[in-house]
Parts: C-alpha cells; structure tokens; sequence
C-alpha cells in the first residue's frame, strides 16, 4: 500500500509558501531520494507524509486512507522520520529511555518492547552507548541514536532527512547495512538528500523539487541524465557520472561499477 | 617560522579514560590550506581545539607535549588574545550561534564588536561578507530561526568578517547543497589567495582534493600522515584512517587492479578526464553517445 500526496501544498499562517501542490504516489518497497536545493520544499514535503505538519490544501493518504484526522502520534507508527538533525529529534536523558519512549507511548507488552529495542541497538549499532546521555554522545553516533529510535517501532515507511551528512566511511557502510536491512524487510525507505553518490548507488528512483514544486520524477538514470533537471534543482551529478558524460560515454551511467565497465582497455 | 608547531602533543580529556590525541607531532605553514581527514572520533576536532588555543585554556583535561602558535607556547598566550588571532567555525552551527543577538546582521558583528573594530567599519565589513556569502536575505532574519544550513552559512560568514590570519574551519559544509557547499569552498580559497593560512576539517574528499594543498590523516587520535594532498589521496594511510577517496580516483585505482592503469592517478575530474579521452578516441567502438 502506498503513501500518496495530491496537490499537498503547504503554507505558514504568514502566508509564507513553502510547498506549491505536489502529487506523487510511493509504493511498498520503494527507495526514493528527494533532491533539490536547500529551500526547494523537501522537508515540508516529508512533515507532511508523517503528520508532522498538516497541508493547507490538498491531500495525503497513507495506505489508501486520508491522514488528515489522524493525531502525529498515529501516523508517525507507519510512517517514520528521522531529523536532520539529532538534536531535533532526541530528548531522553539516556540513548536506552530514548528508544524505549515509543513502546511505553504505545503501551507495548514488555517482552516485545525489550525485543524491538534490543534488535533496533543492534541494527543501529548502539548497542555500547545505551546507559549514556545522548547529549555527551558524538553528532554521528547521535545520528545512529535518532535512526534506532525510528527502527524501534514497526513502521512501513521510514524517512531520513540527509542521514550521509556528518558520516565517514564506517558509518556510511553501517547506514548502507541499515538500508538493506529495511529493503529486505520490504521496509519503503524515503530520504532527503544531497549526496549524489548515496543517492546513486542506494536508490532506484529520485523526486527532484525546485522552487517549491517537483520538476522531476523517474528512475535514478532518467533524473541524471536531464540536463535541464540538473540545472533547476542545482543538483551536481556523482563525480562519476559527470566524468562519463564528459567523455561522451553513457549518459545514464551513474553507478561506479557501470562506468568502470564503459572504459575501454588501454592500448598498453 | 611555522604558524603552529606541535611536538609530541597529547591530550586527554578531564574523566575521559583513554586520550583524544597522541604523539602529534605537526608543523602548520603559513599561506597554506590543510585538509583534515579521518574517521569520526579519529581526533579531528581535538586538533582543531589545540590548534585555536581553547585547549588547553577552556576544556580541562591533561595536555602534554609542546604546542606553539606564532612562535609563542600555548600555555603562555592569553586566552582573549589568542581568540581574537585565531578565527574559528564549529562544526554545529546551533552551537556557535551565540543566541544573543536578534538579527543575522548584529550577529555576524559580534565578533567584530569584540575585537573593538570601529562601528562604521564593522557596517561596511559585515554587508560586504553578508554579501560574497550570499546571505543578504537572511540579514534581518532572527538567527535562532534559520534551517540549519542557513545557519552553518551565516556562521562562517561570522567568521570570514573577523578577517583572522588564522582560521580553523570545522565541517563548514555538512548541511549545505552542493552549490552553496561549493560557494563556502570558493570563499575558503579566495581567503587563502589573500594570504590566510587556513586549517580545514571536511568530509566532502572531492572538494578537498580539489583545494586542500595538504592533508592531514587521523585516525585513532594519531596523525597517520602529513603530506601534499596528492601523495595522501593514493597513500594506503587512508584505508588505514577509514577515508574515502575521490571517485575518479577510486576509478583509477580499480583500473590498475584491472591490469589496465592510467599514466599517472588523477584526483579531481578534470584530470582524470585528461587522462581517459585519448584513450576513448583510440576506441571507436566504445559506448558513446555522441
């Protein structure tokens, strides 16, 4: 079952607009990466997919039924959100009370409550850090943190709001296990991001917004490969991918491995 | 003279049980850009803090080793002086914003106010800096209401308006678009083009290759390596220090473990393009569309 918007168009009481009517549907199992200039409307556009801000005008159903009477509480079940930043998002005194906060809200029994919070430090690899407070943690382990507390609940779509920014390489390869793990799990996984290269080698199809609409839609190569959709939403292709496209090779290679198979063989 | 010169330097934190840095031994030269890489929690953004001064000055803990900044021992400058000659951008900008001041505009000043500068000069200084950053929009805006990349932006933007000959600049783009992240690069270089020596501490491995002169690889709290960032960017210190190398590199790399290596690894794209065409224009049949 999908998440659906229909001309969701998003207003502060000032009358400030900052999401101008966009319709997308996202269905069961999808990776989807939301692109688009600092201000473009992404992530409006994701409060609105958990409740956390309500449309001004248009819609937006979660498994085919409007969300619109629903409390955030409820909606935030289904559909995850992890901040930008942790800071946002955190606010238990220790990372243990912190994932444990959603199943007490929701009145779990205890033994699926000890069991989700145990896999979810697992998975998120915080399992080292449960009796510390979250605000003496690290910004890129507060980050694990603020997913394990999304993974502790039994959503079917989780939204991550630029979750490469702050992370080496070990974190990187721990996020990339994370999304596996959720793919396979048939989990629907949306992110906000600007790292190209993640979007590239980690998502299938790719939202681009500008100026507070989506200008773009379609498979990771069909987005890349719009020359005009680069442009608007001043999007920098992955190093890779640009340098395929400067030498004339295939303009939809945006993986490493596909452009490493264009190369030719030198003449040594 | 170097600008900062570090002797088997050692930190440890007051209750921390293991140290943050170890046997640093580093000398800053002027007029240079450094690139700081390195896993997180490698050291990082201790260095930083040695490097300004703010260790061992404001966070307790053990400092061992000999650190100098401008020929002078750490331990002998004075704390004020010592801030005013060193300009410095944190890595979370929701912690250096000083949540004092109601305007984007008087918060830029600040520093400038501390330093003394004139009044009308600071006016002049700070519309000229709201401007190359890019933020005049935001100039009325109150701070503690910015996103989190406009707040990273005005920030740095506090920083380049102190006009330091020194600055240590921490993850100044983690929460930028490419385009602006690419803007905060280009203002880093002009700064350095006009003679500011700048420490630099950045994950976005394609843009430190592209302006970083030097690198410096942490891992563990060590410096693993020092060096001209071409030489670091093919060196194994960085697999050691769990870093990412640019793609086209990368891409060079895969092609010698192809048995098919390039004339020499490029490290930006422009090179690494360089190096490819000659090799497309012997290979008619290769996938090109156009």
């Amino acid at each position: 079952m999908p998440i659906e918007l229909t001309d969701a168009r998003f207003a502060y009481p000032d009358g400030t607009l900052a999401v101008d009517g966009v319709t997308f549907t996202i269905g069961d199992g999808e990776r989807v990466a939301i692109v688009g200039q600092n201000g473009a409307g992404k992530t409006t556009t994701v409060k609105m997919m958990n409740g956390l801000l309500k449309p001004t005008s248009g819609g937006v159903t979660v498994d085919g039924a409007d969300i619109s009477g629903r409390t955030t509480a409820s909606v935030a079940r289904d559909v995850g959100y992890v901040f930008q930043n942790p800071d946002d998002q955190i606010f238990g005194s220790d990372v243990q009370g912190e994932l444990e906060y959603m199943p007490r809200y929701h009145r779990w029994d205890e033994a699926k409550r000890v069991e989700r919070v145990r896999r979810a430090a697992l998975m998120a690899g915080i399992g080292n850090f449960m009796d510390l407070n979250p605000n003496d943690l690290p910004f890129a382990i507060k980050k694990f943190v603020a997913i394990g507390a999304i993974l502790v609940g039994e959503c079917r779509y989780v939204i991550l709001d630029e979750p490469t920014a702050g992370l080496d390489r070990r974190g990187l390869r721990l996020l990339g296990r994370i999304l596996d793990q959720l793919r396979e799990e048939g989990i629907t996984v949306i992110t906000i991001t600007h790292d190209m290269r993640f979007v590239a080698e980690t998502f299938d199809r790719v939202i681009a917004m500008a100026q507070r609409r989506v200008i773009a839609d379609g498979t990771v190569e069909e987005v890349f490969a719009r020359d005009d959709v680069v442009e608007r939403a001043k999007l920098k292709r992955p190093e890779i991918s640009q340098l395929a496209r400067d030498l004339g090779l295939d303009a939809g290679a945006v993986r490493f491995d596909d452009v490493l198979g264009l190369l030719p063989a030198g003449r040594g | 003279m170097s600008l900062v010169s570090l002797h088997d330097v050692g930190f440890t934190y007051a209750y921390a049980d293991r140290p943050a840095l170890r046997e640093v031994t580093l000398e800053i030269e002027p007029g240079l850009l450094y690139g700081v890489v390195g896993a997180n929690g490698s050291g990082k953004s201790t260095l930083c803090s040695v490097l300004r001064g703010v260790i061992p000055h404001f966070h307790p803990g053990e400092l061992t080793g000999a650190a100098s900044i401008h020929g002078t021992d750490l331990l002998d400058w004075d704390p004020g002086e010592l801030s005013r000659s060193v300009g410095y951008v944190f890595q979370n900008p929701f912690t250096q914003i000083s949540g004092i001041k109601e305007t984007v505009f008087e918060e830029i000043a600040l520093g400038l106010e501390n330093l003394r500068t004139d009044p009308a000069e600071i006016v002049e200084r700070v519309l000229e800096v709201i401007d190359r950053v890019g933020i005049r929009h935001l100039m009325t805006k109150n701070p503690n209401e910015l996103s989190g990349g406009q707040r990273q932006l005005v920030a740095f933007a506090a920083i380049v308006a102190m006009d330091a000959d020194f600055v240590v600049i921490d993850e100044p783009t983690s929460q930028l678009d490419p385009e602006t992240s690419e803007k905060v690069f280009s203002i880093i270089a002009g700064l350095k083009e006009r003679g500011t020596s700048i420490v630099l501490v950045e994950h976005k491995i394609d843009l430190m290759a592209e302006y970083a002169d030097r690198l410096i690889v942490m891992s563990r709290g060590r410096v693993l390596e020092e060096g001209p960032t071409r030489e670091v960017l093919v060196s194994p210190s960085l697999d050691e220090a769990e870093v990412l190398r640019p793609e086209v590199t990368d891409l060079a790399l895969a092609l010698e473990r192809r048995g098919d290596p390039l004339p020499r690894v490029p490290i930006t794209r422009a090179e690494a393009r360089e190096l490819l065409a000659p090799r497309l224009e012997e290979a008619p049949d290769a996938h090109r569309t156009h």
